[in-house]
């Protein structure tokens, strides 16, 4: 027992270093030099001080947005591998990610040109699209069982997954080629999002998914080697494994409608984690958290600077990263 | 074989008929590939707005028999057949149409085989710069046989546009950006027009200089760091449709209130421009480089 509270300590002490130095080194860095006594010289009135802009609303923001959605995907990847069992999951197996971009889709090319708190339709109509995908899955698991089948929930993940993939593309192709510029654009992911409203908007969302993760990573030690012996030692599995579904999908589609469906995180940070500390979900999930806020963090530098003034989709970035590593990580475990 | 010229009520023709039959007697005992009439067409098929409104401009509206499915202007295609666009031919409704050409863009090497197998001769159009907009509506005419036609409307394109260039030689450019998409109510997936493209050569020739005009792009993506950085004195945005309410367009051009620091958001000067003919490389260029202008000096060319 002080054996893992003392790995918890060290790998919180130092992930949670690499995330602090990401969120604050990232809005120092970037392609216009910037003076740090100017950021912060009150004297001159904001609206004059471009400094102080391009740290607070250009910069800050999207690191901040960084640190949430990485969090955000890495630790749902680590709840959604161990309730399926399956080290391949992502947050995005369960058709989370596709229902939230058929919504996005939908209101863009629908022309809603509404917001609200400086959350435009895109974002809340991805956050329904992403409940509505939830709410499928959910129904089709439990429809025939008294419990709460994985297998069902895989396989009705997946069909939605590739049912609204369908969906996306008809929508697309509907579309006119400014809106399906968008579209794709949405698909690659984005940190840029200028202002702290769609920030403060999924922010409860995930704090309360992360309650939720901090009450879960014990049962999910049990869980992930097998239901009945979880059951046996006095774990109620299905509860536990409702709180897992709806916690990691609620934060999923938060982190989505927030970022767009940035993909690797939610795969590689958490393998990339385990090898580093082990298997144990008390250290897993708090340390891919924190490894995940570093790493899209960064991954946003690289998006916004390599071609600058063009800016590159973060997605893109991740993608080139995690796939090539990851490749990597499975033949070296072979 | 009926041919169409006498069926849309156009000229019809018995030579042009006789002449027609008999390519199309060639057209069977040669090889297929063989082009069928060197003759002017008179049923045009344009999958490609901006040439539908080229043919329009030299007069050869009457020979257009069907346009694409973004095809809006002017007003007379509306009632003409739809035959799809650019990622999306109907081949089946071209061929049951019987033109004599089909403008499709120079991308759609697939088209232009099936079509070619029935015999019908395809112009491959392109997009490019400004100066090639009339420099292609003068080789389209040649092609219908409307040289002179096609010369005149594109001498009035260029003389037009070369009227608003004299009128603003020696003045001081502004650093323009013009935005050609965004997400609606947000600052997020800030799309502008870089230094290449007909967009970018009308901005210049509109007295701006275009803050990403180093780039050689069409289209980009910027962050709003970028923005800021580049600090442009005029925002010009294009938006495709009709004008919404004037509280909408008030509600959007606010949005941009998120970047005081921007000289155009702090002087006002952020221009949200609507309409179907700022995203179409045709005739019309000369009403967009109007517009810009008037945006840009409008000490010039009258308060907007």
């Amino acid at each position: 027992m002080t054996d893992v509270r003392r790995r918890l300590a060290m790998s919180m002490l130092v992930f949670g270093s690499l995330a602090f130095v990401a969120v604050i080194g990232a809005p120092l860095l970037g392609t216009t030099p910037i003076r740090l006594a100017r950021v912060f010289d009150r004297t001159i009135p904001f609206a004059d001080n471009v400094d102080a802009q391009i740290f607070f609303i250009a910069r800050l923001p999207r690191a901040l947005a960084g640190a949430l959605v990485g969090a955000t995907l890495a630790a749902a990847g680590v709840v959604f591998q161990a309730l399926l069992r399956n080290p391949l999951a992502t947050p995005f197996t369960l058709g989370v990610s596709a229902g939230a971009a058929l919504g996005a889709m939908l209101a863009i090319t629908m022309r809603l040109h509404l917001s609200l708190w400086g959350v435009s339709a895109v974002t809340a109509a991805s956050f329904v699209g992403s409940l509505g995908a939830v709410g499928i899955v959910y129904a089709m698991a439990r429809a025939r069982h008294r419990g709460f089948s994985t297998n069902i929930l895989l396989l009705a993940g997946v069909t939605l997954n590739s049912f609204f993939s369908a969906l996306i593309l008809f929508v697309q192709y509907l579309a006119d080629s400014a809106e399906a510029l968008r579209t794709m654009r949405w698909l690659m992911g984005d940190l840029d999002v200028a202002g702290y409203g769609p920030l403060l908007a999924a922010l409860p969302l995930c704090a309360i998914a992360f309650v939720a993760f901090a009450w879960l990573p014990r049962a999910l030690n049990l869980l992930s080697l097998d239901t009945d012996a979880a059951a046996s030692r006095g774990v109620d599995v299905l509860r536990v494994q409702r709180v897992a579904f709806f916690s990691a999908s609620m934060a999923t589609g938060a982190a989505v409608s927030l970022g767009g469906p940035i993909g690797f995180i939610g795969i590689i940070v958490p393998h990339l984690v385990r090898l580093m500390v082990g298997a144990d979900h008390r250290i897993v999930l708090p340390a891919s958290a924190l490894f995940g806020a570093a790493f899209l963090v960064a991954a946003d530098v690289v998006a916004r600077t390599a071609m600058a003034p063009v800016e590159l989709p973060v997605g893109i970035i991740t993608a080139l990263i995690g796939g090539p590593f990851f490749l990597w990580l499975l033949v070296r475990q072979r | 074989m009926k041919l169409g010229a006498g069926d849309s009520g156009f000229g019809a023709r018995g030579w042009a008929l006789g002449a027609c039959l008999s390519t199309v007697v060639l057209t069977v005992t040669l090889p297929a590939a063989a082009p069928r009439a060197q003759l002017a067409p008179q049923r045009v098929v344009s999958l490609v707005p901006s040439a539908t409104e080229m043919l329009f401009a030299m007069g050869a509206g009457p020979r257009v028999a069907a346009v694409s499915s973004y095809d809006h202007y002017p007003p007379e295609v509306e009632r003409l057949p739809r035959v799809g666009a650019l990622v999306d031919p109907d081949v089946e409704r071209i061929l049951s149409l019987r033109p004599d050409l089909v403008i499709a863009y120079a991308s759609q090497t697939d088209l232009r085989a099936q079509l070619g197998r029935a015999g019908i001769p395809v112009y491959s159009y392109r997009h490019g710069a400004l100066a090639d907009i009339t420099a292609g509506m003068r080789d389209l005419g040649t092609r219908l046989g409307l040289e002179t036609q096609a010369r005149a409307a594109a001498a009035e394109i260029d003389s037009s546009l070369s009227d608003i260039r004299a009128r603003l030689a020696g003045r001081r450019r502004p650093g323009a950006m013009l935005v050609i998409g965004r997400e609606p109510q947000s600052l997020r997936a800030i799309n502008v027009s870089g230094g290449y493209g007909f967009l970018h050569d009308l901005l210049d020739l509109a007295g701006g200089r275009n803050v990403f005009g180093d780039v050689s792009r069409e289209s980009m993506m910027v962050a709003t760091e970028t923005v800021l950085a580049r600090a442009p004195e005029v925002i010009i945005e294009l938006h495709y449709s009709d004008p919404p309410s004037s509280d909408a367009i008030a509600r959007e051009r606010k949005t941009w209130s998120l970047l005081p620091g921007v000289p155009a958001v702090k002087n006002g000067r952020v221009y949200l421009l609507y309409g179907g003919e700022l995203v179409v490389p045709g005739p019309r260029v000369v009403l967009t480089a109007q517009t810009f202008a008037r945006a840009l000096h409008p000490d010039v060319f009258g308060v907007r």
